[in-house]
């Protein structure tokens, strides 16, 4: 996909030279990308490599100081908006531990998030009955069970279920720019597919994803444009889908890192 | 209360200000300030009502004199002593005649019930809900009276009812709170304004919600209403009620008292949303909720179910509680509490069984940020007579911020050894966690925060009818505006 870009097309997400630190303790130590619309890019390390602080950081979790560099998202400067900010503008975060909130239902939780959006966009909201119609279609996409959207949100979830949930509103809100932290982390293979399958399905040219992780078995399914190796605060190597596969092969061990 | 288009939109369009902070201005008739034996003599003239009255408010004024330094001290709330002299006891909109419909009402009146949610005049074509409105101490209007009339319902201010049915109200006023009961039980006995008075008789099943909209006006006015509620045997009603006040600086006091009867086989479910104006974020004015409500399940598998959303007053005194004196019969205690800024709170609910097989349930659900200070008090007790008797008691406390307080205060007393009595409980917190994942899906810290609460409280939420529970839905957000960041 990537060799179809035009040449010169703004990418909709541009990081320069981005520091980023924890209570003063240095994570990620100045980060380079340009992701254009359209593209899938993996970023992938070892643990401790600061992919999720990189996760955190692009949707504006508290605590995540940006000490140096850029984040721009459509031009506009990431930092100095607020998580929910982002959110509307079409960012969206699969959160590796989805957080529980009892009593909640996934029902009620999506379609106030769904409205938030659509709110912002200037649309009407969407009523309970349009909701209804539109969740279950997407939720057959991903083959779960209806009895989801009265579940309190999280709550009593198994790990898998927690992700395809996540899943679930990614397709639901129809993000701009996704960015998937380990979603592939406690998965059989079956659930991996269906996950990887409703990624797709949002690949459009005017979206982008990030897809982070630790392995190699979901860019066998979401097949990424480029392929970046976050190891101790950088990227310390880019390329071509060929490169998840030879990390898989030779391991981290060659960043300097423990795998 | 029922969630119009118009109703919803006042909800929405509410800041974090008080939105119910307007007063109308119609010419008020007080008798003068102050509390005397005079006053009570003012009060039961303007009323017209019969001598066995005035010498029952006579007998509760007496007693208040004796006691009306003794205020109950065991709450934990804090506020100064209160100068019962301060206050009017009597305020009524000026009116030469009393309205026989809707068309002779000021319609200033109607315009403030407008801003409140409740156009009484669309109430006529809204299938369900009949509104016995109370603006300060007069009853204005009630709608849908002859319907219920038909089927023998009688649903009424309390004033009128002591003219048209005395013996009903005769035989049951203070039956349940006895006038002795409490100082602001027998404060209110000695000066009770108006409230609302339903009677269904046996073997009728009320064809609607009954609903009274409370509205304190008149500025240093207490209100002191008295509801009471009588279902005859195998009858059912089920009654709402909800309250606002307008804004001042001055702390006002409404010490309200409803009593509920349950005969054989009858069943009350009596449902509150008081949000009462509760001061301002620095804790300056707000109301003195000081009320007193008890059900009596008099006859055998009878229930009594209170449910209270209780958002606002800037103090809040209040124990819903039910004598379960019937074989087999049933209370029920659903409340959510919310607390922000400097609100304080102490209000829970007494379950006292006497008869065989008596069964309660106690959801407690309180919330509190800000400087909010808020207790949960319940009494279960099991006479040595009530066999085989049930509770279930469940106390969730939920905390925003660093500065607020919840506690919780249970008191057990069983005196029967087949009694079987659950307690649980719990405190939580908001988390940074739950917050940040509900603004990532693109909802606002109050919004997150509403939905939130809204969670922690559905269990007492879906026992709300739906009339009230949209509008309740939208009061936890707007009482939590400002708790968070």
């Amino acid at each position: 996909m990537s060799a179809a870009q035009p040449e010169g097309k703004a990418p909709m997400l541009e990081i320069r030279n981005l520091h980023v630190a924890i209570e003063g303790k240095e994570i990620l130590r100045g980060i380079d990308l340009a992701v254009a619309p359209g593209e899938v890019h993996a970023i992938m390390g070892p643990n401790g490599s600061g992919k999720s602080t990189f996760a955190y950081v692009l949707s504006g979790r508290d605590g995540y100081e940006v000490t140096e560099g850029d984040i721009l998202y459509d031009g506009k400067n990431l930092a100095e908006m607020a998580p929910e900010e982002r959110a509307r503008a079409g960012l969206f975060l699969a959160f590796q531990y989805p957080v529980e909130i009892p009593g909640v239902a996934v029902s009620t939780f999506l379609r106030a998030a769904v409205n938030a959006s659509r709110t912002y966009r200037g649309e009407d909201e969407l009523d309970a009955v349009a909701f209804l119609k539109l969740a279950k279609a997407k939720m057959a996409e991903l083959e779960m069970d209806e009895k989801f959207l009265s579940r309190a949100l999280n709550v009593g979830f198994s790990g898998g279920e927690k992700k395809r949930n996540e899943v679930f509103q990614m397709t639901m809100l129809e993000p701009r720019l996704a960015v998937l932290d380990e979603t592939d982390s406690g998965l059989d293979i079956d659930a991996l597919r269906i996950v990887a399958d409703g990624v797709n399905r949002l690949r459009s040219p005017d979206r982008a994803s990030l897809v982070i992780t630790h392995y190699q078995r979901l860019l066998d399914y979401i097949v990424p444009d480029r392929v970046h190796v976050l190891a101790q605060g950088r990227i310390v190597k880019s390329g071509g889908k060929e490169l998840a596969q030879q990390l898989e092969k030779k391991g981290y061990a060659e960043f300097g890192t423990a795998a | 209360m029922v969630s119009t288009p118009e109703t919803v939109e006042t909800v929405e369009s509410a800041t974090g200000e008080y939105k119910y902070g307007f007063t109308t201005e119609i010419e008020s008739e007080f008798a003068p300030k102050g509390l005397n034996e005079d006053i009570v003599r003012f009060i039961s003239a303007k009323k017209n009502e019969p001598g066995w009255l005035l010498d029952w408010r006579l007998k509760a004024y007496r007693l208040f004199e004796e006691r009306r330094h003794e205020e109950p001290a065991w709450a934990n709330v804090k506020h100064p002593p209160i100068d019962f002299d301060d206050a009017y006891y009597y305020a009524a909109p000026k009116q030469t005649e009393k309205p026989q419909s809707l068309e002779e009402v000021d319609p200033e009146l109607l315009r403030t019930y407008e801003k409140l949610g409740i156009p009484l005049k669309e109430q006529e074509w809204l299938a369900g809900v009949a509104v016995d409105a109370v603006f300060d101490s007069v009853s204005v209007a009630t709608t849908f009276k002859s319907k219920l009339e038909k089927m023998g319902v009688i649903f009424c201010p309390i004033s009128e009812a002591v003219q048209t049915h005395p013996d009903l109200v005769r035989k049951y006023l203070g039956s349940v709170v006895p006038v002795a009961d409490n100082l602001y039980a027998t404060l209110n006995s000695a000066v009770f304004s108006d409230g609302s008075f339903v009677y269904v008789p046996p073997g009728v099943r009320c064809p609607m919600e009954l609903s009274t909209y409370f509205r304190i006006n008149a500025a240093e006015t207490g209100q002191f209403e008295r509801t009471l509620i009588v279902a005859d045997e195998g009858s059912y009603v089920s009654y709402l009620e909800g309250c606002t006040a307008p804004q001042r600086s001055q702390h006002q006091m409404h010490a309200a008292v409803v009593e509920l009867v349950a005969l054989k086989d009858a069943e009350i479910k009596y449902a509150t949303v008081q949000n009462w104006y509760p001061g301002d974020k620095d804790g300056k004015g707000g109301i003195y909720n000081f009320v007193t409500k008890r059900g009596a399940c008099r006859g055998a598998n009878s229930k009594i179910s209170w449910t209270q959303v209780e958002t606002g007053s800037a103090i809040t005194w209040k124990y819903p509680s039910v004598l379960l004196q019937g074989d087999n019969s049933v209370g029920e205690f659903y409340s959510v509490a919310i607390t922000n800024n400097y609100q304080q709170a102490d209000t829970g609910t007494k379950m006292i069984h006497l008869g065989r097989n008596t069964s309660s349930t106690i959801i407690s659900k309180g919330i509190s940020a800000g400087h909010g200070q808020q207790t949960y008090r319940g009494l279960v007790r099991i006479s040595g007579k009530a066999e085989n008797a049930r509770n279930f008691t469940q106390c969730d406390s939920l905390l925003i911020g660093e500065q607020c307080g919840g506690h919780t205060v249970p008191y057990i007393e069983a005196r029967n050894r087949t009694a079987h009595v659950e307690h649980e409980a719990s405190t939580s917190k908001i988390s940074d966690d739950q917050l940040f994942y509900c603004r990532q899906r693109g909802m606002s810290d109050e919004d997150a925060v509403a939905l939130i609460v809204n969670g922690f409280c559905k269990e007492v939420m879906r026992k709300l009818p739906m009339e009230f529970a949209v509008e309740a839905q939208k009061l936890l957000g707007i009482s939590l505006e400002g708790a968070v960041g």
